[in-house]
């Protein structure tokens, strides 16, 4: 139970951003309307994501200097949830537009960019779904991994803002300033955003426990 | 006719000035939000339950694998 204090922090913060994220006051803001809420659901997806990544690319970075197979399952099972995080962030932000800027899909540099970085990243599991040999593949996987990641950044975080763009907190401007100045969104927003990451990690810390467990039943075998 | 023009400089004025931006306020005023919000958050909770579940299972898997 010591050792699961922050399962509790997520689970309670989460729930906490559900029940004040539809009641708490939002300001009024036209074309958002109500739907100013989604910042508390669909903009954390996103963070959690960026998060996961990088405990993935951190971890095929040990792998490539410590040569530890854990280190590559780590990496492997972060990646794989990062995609989940980044498909509910893909599809939330579809669902967000279509009532707000009419289409569920605009050439945005913002949203083209997080469609790249996916196929990017689904490129990393067919890369290591083609090589057999384990240390091979997780050590290419390890490098694709570095350079995915750094493309994610150029995509996510720099691109979107050398340009125009519908989406908030690009064009020049960081942030998301506009909305968060409000501080009763703030008091609601950033615990979202920790709870999600924490619940992040706990999903896909049991991914790699599962997959220790099937090794190690492999081995035994 | 200057009558005329005053009438339709009022409406324009009345245009002009900020129309209070719709909000869902009649849905919290009869309450059911928290219909809505109750719902999501047993569906939250189940969902919390089920990791818990699985939390345990894969912690007792993992016993069973370090007697061997």
């Amino acid at each position: 139970m010591k050792k699961n204090w922050w399962k509790i922090i997520a689970a309670v913060f989460v729930l906490y951003t559900i029940i004040a994220g539809f009641l708490f006051k939002v300001p009024a803001q036209p074309i958002l309307h109500e739907s100013i809420r989604n910042l508390y659901f669909h903009v954390p997806m996103w963070f959690a994501m960026m998060t996961i990544l990088f405990v993935s690319v951190w971890h095929s970075i040990k792998y490539l200097s410590k040569s530890n197979i854990e280190s590559d399952i780590v990496a492997t099972q972060a990646a794989h949830t990062g995609m989940l995080l980044g498909a509910l962030g893909l599809i939330t932000g579809a669902i967000w537009a279509r009532y707000t800027w009419g289409a569920w899909w605009v050439a945005d540099t913002k949203l083209n960019g997080a469609a790249i970085t996916m196929l990017i990243y689904l490129a990393y599991f067919v890369l290591r779904g083609s090589i057999d040999e384990e240390q091979k593949c997780a050590r290419i996987a390890a490098v694709y991994n570095i350079f995915a990641y750094i493309l994610l950044i150029v995509f996510l975080m720099i691109l979107p803002r050398m340009s125009d763009s519908l989406h908030p907190g690009n064009g020049g401007n960081p942030g998301f300033n506009k909305y968060d100045l409000d501080s009763t969104m703030r008091m609601v927003f950033y615990p979202a955003v920790i709870g999600w990451i924490l619940f992040a990690v706990w999903m896909f810390t049991l991914r790699v426990r599962i997959e220790k467990v099937k090794r190690k039943i492999l081995f035994n075998d | 006719m200057l009558f005329a023009l005053l009438i339709a400089s009022i409406t324009l004025f009345a245009q002009d000035a900020q129309a209070p931006v719709e909000m869902a306020d009649g849905l919290y005023q009869s309450g059911k939000i928290y219909v809505v919000v109750t719902v999501i958050s047993v569906i939250f909770v189940g969902i919390v339950s089920y990791l818990i579940v699985l939390d345990r299972k894969i912690s007792k898997l993992e016993k069973e694998n370090k007697n061997k």
